[in-house]
Parts: structure tokens; sequence; C-alpha cells
């Protein structure tokens, strides 16, 4: 078949924007993190880049879009590898996109949802017990979630929609992030002494790299450029800003203050539940939708320090909680965007419990995100657990006191940094005022 | 010969150095330290976990002068530092024994 070249053309770019997203990750948690161990924690997304690449060429593009493996007469858990190992098969294309622009673009979202996990280990796991977990993750989990999402298999059947990724991306990232930050345990002197985020401007340059890259994630899944991927770009734009303005309000009211890394937490929280719902949305409900994502995801990111585990840059309460909100909010104001085929003129219809679509999309919904959120919970958790018992995945203290970065890599981010770190009360003080 | 010291708020520093160029005093040597006297620290919150930063960054001089000047210099330097809010910092005076210039190997006042 004849290349589409504008299509073409804009998934090749798409997949470049959604790459410069996780070196834009990177940044983000290495600003968040202290200053001893900024490069431990920029290592495991770049890490991810490498190693989740090569993995994707290898067998993930095929477990995750090969052909379905059935369970009986109906849609299964992974793609068939075997079919896809190789690249002379690859040589193809579907309405017009090759397939080789096509597994690259999937590739992106493979090693971002990866490197995502890693916010929830700052300081403290072993370099390699990292890379053993990314690898077992990703096959284990990333890839036939993808496979079960959108490769054809059966929560794609059972009528979920998770456009850019809700559920195979950010819940199933957040899930698995829980459960390592309860594997590895709180860090030594969590939450008493100080974690200060130890370079706020990072922070800022990360999340304004990840919204850039992220109009390649939302508007590029519609692979193809049409009205949808309008949609999509707009959605992404505005459920963001009203998200940044949600977090820093509710901040200004229980804190007294707004701040710049609650701007940026909550633009990145926006981005995150518009994900699976900006080709499902009318512009107003995104607007709605990121204010309530970003207000609830300041608010639980609060709940670590109640509930005790340190998920240390809030993988859990921004990525796994505004995943849900994003995923749910399109059974409850969700719009189907369609073509009417005789006229040719643009049609759509409310899918959402609130606008006439009845509870069967809200089920759906439901259904997806529990099943990920279960799947992933528990591999991580048990893969975590063996890593651990087998003394791979936690540094020893003193070398977590000391500092990561020097013990794991050899290597420091800073010639010299701030002599003495605050101190601090911390946690204590946010759970009486918060949450 | 006296040694004077000043800790001084970050954003005072061009008045000092201001006045104690207008005075005469050749030379001074800066540097950042951290610290905290009765203001003590703030609070800074993120991502709704407060910290205390209990050590505020501060400016350090270092000047050394001849004994006459000394009371002259420390007026000038707490003229300049004054803000009239806590956390204004100190000024001390200590005597110093001996000073020597490394390029000419002067010693004393001549080295000042």
């Amino acid at each position: 078949m004849e290349l589409n070249a504008p299509d073409t053309g804009w998934i090749l770019v798409s997949s470049a924007l959604v790459l410069l997203m996780t070196p834009g990750l990177a940044l983000f948690y290495g600003g968040l993190n202290r200053a001893k161990s900024v490069v431990n924690m920029m290592m495991m997304s770049f890490s991810s880049i490498g190693l989740i690449s090569v993995l994707w060429l290898l067998y993930g593009f095929g477990v995750a879009f090969g052909e379905d493996v059935p369970v009986g007469e109906n849609p299964g858990f992974f793609g068939n590898p075997s079919g896809l190992f190789g690249t002379v098969d690859l040589f193809a294309d579907v309405d017009g996109l090759p397939t080789y622009v096509f597994m690259a673009f999937q590739m992106m979202f493979a090693i971002i949802t990866v490197a995502l996990i890693s916010g929830a280990l700052s300081d403290r796991a072993k370099f390699a017990g990292w890379l053993i977990f990314a690898a077992a993750w990703f096959t284990i989990v990333y890839a036939p979630v993808a496979h079960m999402v959108w490769g054809g298999g059966f929560i794609g059947n059972l009528g979920v929609v998770d456009f850019a990724g809700g559920t195979a991306v950010h819940i199933n990232a957040g899930a698995a992030a829980l459960a390592l930050a309860i594997v590895l345990g709180r860090r030594v002197g969590w939450p008493h002494q100080s974690f200060k985020p130890h370079n706020v401007p990072f922070v800022a340059l990360g999340a304004a790299l990840l919204w850039f890259g992220w109009f390649g994630f939302n508007a590029g899944s519609e692979l193809a450029v049409d009205q949808v991927t309008a949609i999509a770009f707009l959605n992404t734009q505005v459920a963001t800003a009203a998200a940044l303005l949600g977090w820093i309000i509710v901040e200004w009211i229980k804190n007294g203050k707004p701040t710049l890394v609650g701007a940026s937490s909550g633009a990145v929280a926006g981005l995150v539940a518009i994900t699976p719902s900006c080709a499902s949305l009318q512009p107003i409900w995104a607007v709605v939708l990121g204010l309530v994502a970003g207000a609830l995801s300041c608010l639980a990111v609060g709940l670590k320090y109640v509930l005790k585990y340190d998920d240390s840059l809030d993988v859990f309460g921004i990525h796994f909680v505004a995943g849900w909100i994003g995923t749910l909010w399109i059974g409850l104001f969700g719009w189907n965007f369609g073509t009417d085929e005789a006229t040719g003129e643009y049609v759509g219809e409310g899918v959402g419990l609130f606008n006439g679509g009845g509870a069967s999309q809200l089920i759906a919904q439901f259904e997806g995100a529990a099943i990920v959120s279960v799947w992933s919970f528990v591999v991580a958790l048990v893969v975590g657990f063996i890593l651990k018992k087998v003394g791979l995945f936690r540094v020893r203290e003193e070398q977590e006191i000391e500092g990561i970065d020097v013990h794991e890599h050899k290597e420091s981010a800073y010639e010299t940094f701030t002599p003495v770190e605050a101190s601090s009360s911390a946690g204590a003080h946010s759970v009486s005022s918060g949450v | 010969m006296k040694l004077v010291t000043a800790v001084i708020k970050p954003h005072q520093l061009d008045a000092v150095k201001e006045a104690l160029h207008a005075m005469g005093v050749s030379g001074m040597t800066v540097s950042e330290v951290q610290g905290y006297g009765r203001q003590k620290g703030h609070t800074e919150v993120y991502r709704g976990a407060e910290y205390t930063v209990e050590f505020l960054p501060k400016y350090r001089i270092d000047v050394l002068i001849d004994d006459i000047d000394a009371d002259k210099v420390v007026e000038a330097v707490v003229n300049a530092a004054r803000t009239g809010k806590i956390g204004d910092g100190k000024v001390w005076v200590t005597s110093v024994d001996d000073v020597v210039r490394v390029r000419t190997g002067e010693r004393g006042l001549d080295a000042l």
C-alpha cells in the first residue's frame, strides 16, 4: 500500500517527542531528589531508554502487537513474538503507516512507562537490581498489558477506552511503584529528616519537557492526522493547564503558599489524567477533569505520610491516582467523536454516565483499570521481594546515608553541593495540616 | 592589627563593600556561609511535607586593618549591613599577630 506521508511524518515527529519525555522525567525526578542521589535517579530513566529499546526490538513489540494468542475463542493475554522477531516481516504498513514507525512510536511508550516507576526508589535501590526489575516487569507486565489493552487482547475487547495509556502506562506504572515502595521500605530517616527537592528549576524544566513531549504521546496516539488528533492535542493543553491551577489552589489553601514544585506536579497530574481521555472529551470537560485531577493528586501525595510508605517522588500519588481519575472520567463524561458515513458530517454522542451513555462504559473502564492495577502490583511485589531476598535490591544503610551516587556509580552530580542539608520536621507536620 | 569579621545578609553585601571602599579599605575576602542566630530558620513546604530550613544563607566578610581604624570600620560595616529586621548578622573584631604579603614577603602593617 502507498504510504500516507502526512500521517507518517506526524508519527515520526511524535515518536521523537515521546522519547524526549524520558530525559524530561529524569530532570523532573532528579530535581526532586537530594543532591547526593541525583545521578542514580537520572540513570534509572536513562538506562530505561537503553534497556527497553533493545528488548522492545527483540521481543516486546511482538508480545504487545503480534498476533494474539487466544484463550479458547476469546482474545488473550499476549501476542506471539516469534512472527515479529527480526525485521524482514515488519517491512509493511497498516493504513499507510509503516510498521517500523509504529514500532518506534510504541517503543517510546514502553521506555517511559518503565522509567516512571523509578520515582518510588529514590536513594536506596541497587542499580543492578533496578535493571533486573525493569527487564522482568517489562516482560511480564508492560508488554502483555499493552497487548491486552491495545494489541487485540482481552481488556480492549471489554470495550475499554484507553487512548494514549491511562491504564496501560500510568495506572500500570503507579501500581508497580507502590509495590516497590513497600518492598524496598522507607529511606533512612524518612520522613523526619529533610528530603527537600535539591533543584526546583530542574523540576520545572523536567515538567516542561514532559508537557512538550506529551503532545506526541496523546495527539500522536491517533496514528494519523485528523479531527481526533486535533481534539486530543487541544484537550492535552487545557486539561494540563487546569490541573496546574487545581494543584496550586489546593496547596494555597492547605499550606498557605502556591509553589513551583506544586505547579509542575499539577501539570504532570493533568497530563496523566488526560492521557486516556484526550480523544473522548468535549474540551470543557477536559478542563473540569484537569481541575479535579490536579486537586485530588495534591491531596493524594499526602497519603504516604498517613500510611507510612515511602513512595519517594509520588509515582502512586500522581500517576496512579490521576490515571484512575482520567480513566473513569470517560465513563462519566465521555464523548464519542465520529463522522456520519453517508453525509460526511461530524457527529458525536455521549458515552458517559452523565451524558446519556449509561453505565456500561464506566463499568468497562473500571474493569480494565482494576485488572491492570492488580496484575502490575502483584508482579512488582513478587519480583521486588525476590530481588530483595537475594540481596540485589537495597543498598547498605551506610551507603544510602553517604549517597548512592558515589557507591553505585562512582560519580557525583556536583563538584560541591550545599554542605548542610536543611533538617526537618517533615511528615509529621504535613499529616496534621493536611489530608 | 585587627581582623574584622562580619556575617551579614547576602543582599547587604554591596552596601558594605561600598562603605568600606569609601573609607579606603583596600581589600576584603567574602565567603558564602550558612548559619543561624536568634533569627532561627524558616519553613518550606514541598508536596505537603514541611521542612524547616535552619541554616540560612549569609555572607561572611573578613577585612584586615590597622588597629586605629578598627572602630570606624566596625561602625561602617554595621551601618551598611543594618536593615533593622531580625537576621542582620554580627560583626566581631580579633587581634592579629602578623600578616605577610605573599608576593613581596612584606610583614605587618606594610602587608595590609
